[in-house]
């Protein structure tokens, strides 16, 4: 496949590495020389441009006409969201993938036609989420653009699931228990899975019906 | 009308002074205090230090309440952005973007977005001046010289 990565900044060069090492044609854009020509020690000269990746001209240059993938991520949010959407709509290149750094922007991303964003504070939080074992609904990734999402929770020790086979439990409609995880024992969930307390259980739901499911999951019975 | 304009250099704080002259209701939002120095004691309403991306700036600019938007600021990407969080986030029915990439514009001109070139004004002003050509509407200024560039 042929990527254009917009941004040479650390995760811009890290990026470019790996899909270099998987064998991918990439191109590494940067707007300042200067930094350029340090990037060419890093990924080799051949796959670097100075150019900046919301100008048109350059982008007819980088060759977007022909890309597969373009991904941008700068540390500002305005050029990463202005160079996927001139991929998108001028280029119609059909997979564009923004870097968020202000979190509250995800949302507005895709409002604006942006469906692939990644957010390190968003990815943070939810490890954090995930580490402290809140028995919240944790979102994992989003599908078919944003409309779809793997969430994932832990059966609480006082949640009314414990002890219930998963056919008993009733779901929001279109919603499906997909996996779980026990101790370090991961395994497919089917109507005869019975949930214990600690179980990590991922899920399908749409992304409307998410409230839903969580107040079925992550529900509990009252101290007494 | 309640009016937000974003970025307060040289454009951006003419509008917001006589847009108050006016009578209207203008909320100024920049990123810099100094920049703000160029109202001076102009009737403006509220001045908002911030960024014109974050969404509690803009609310606290009054967009929620705003008939009209206008991105003013010196960066083309700054602009598109706030003007296109305005018109689908807060409804916001009239939105103005100044993009001094002529390309850049059109090509938003063609999402939907109103764009707004000084250069290409400027430039063709100029010719029509010099040639002894009626004036035109503004946007044809815009777009004709963009063509030039692309082709």
């Amino acid at each position: 496949m042929y990527i254009v990565v917009i941004g040479g900044g650390n995760v811009g060069v890290q990026l470019a590495k790996r899909l270099l090492g998987r064998g991918h044609e990439v191109l590494l854009m940067e707007k300042f020389s200067d930094r350029a020509r340090r990037l060419e020690g890093l990924v080799g000269e051949p796959n670097v441009m100075v150019g900046d990746g919301c100008d048109l001209s350059s982008q007819r240059e980088a060759g977007f006409n022909r890309a597969d993938v373009v991904v941008a991520v700068t540390g500002e949010d305005e050029d990463n969201l202005i160079a996927c959407q001139l991929a998108k709509e001028v280029w119609n290149v059909k997979r564009v993938v923004a870097r968020v750094n202000d979190p509250s922007h995800e949302t507005i991303f895709r409002e604006l036609g942006i469906d692939d964003t990644v957010s390190a504070t968003g990815i943070i939080y939810n490890l954090i989420e995930q580490q402290i074992g809140s028995s919240d609904l944790v979102p994992v990734g989003a599908l078919h653009r944003g409309q779809m999402e793997v969430v994932e929770s832990t059966v609480s020790s006082r949640s009314p699931l414990i002890g219930r086979a998963v056919r008993e439990i009733q779901l929001p409609k279109d919603c499906l228990l997909v996996y779980t995880v026990r101790g370090s024992q991961g395994m497919p969930v089917n109507g005869d899975t019975v949930l214990q307390a600690g179980d990590m259980v991922v899920a399908l739901v749409p992304t409307q019906d998410a409230d839903a499911l969580k107040s079925v999951l992550c529900s509990r019975t009252m101290d007494v | 009308m309640k009016v937000v304009i974003l970025g307060c250099g040289r454009s951006g704080a003419a509008l917001a002074i006589s847009l108050a002259k006016g009578g209207h209701e203008v909320s100024v939002i920049d990123l810099s205090p100094r920049a703000m120095r160029r109202l001076a004691d102009s009737p403006t309403g509220r001045r908002v230090i911030g960024n014109g991306l974050d969404l509690d700036t803009l609310e606290q600019a009054g967009i929620k309440e705003a008939d009209a938007f206008f991105a003013l600021t010196r960066g083309d990407n700054t602009n598109l952005m706030a003007a296109q969080v305005v018109q689908r986030q807060y409804q916001v029915p009239r939105v103005m973007v100044k993009v001094a990439d002529a390309e850049r514009g059109k090509a938003y001109r063609k999402l939907g977005l109103n764009c707004l070139n000084a250069s290409a004004i400027l430039a063709g002003v100029c010719e029509d001046w010099l040639t002894g050509a009626e004036l035109k509407p503004v946007h044809d200024y815009a777009a004709f010289e963009a063509e030039a560039r692309m082709s």
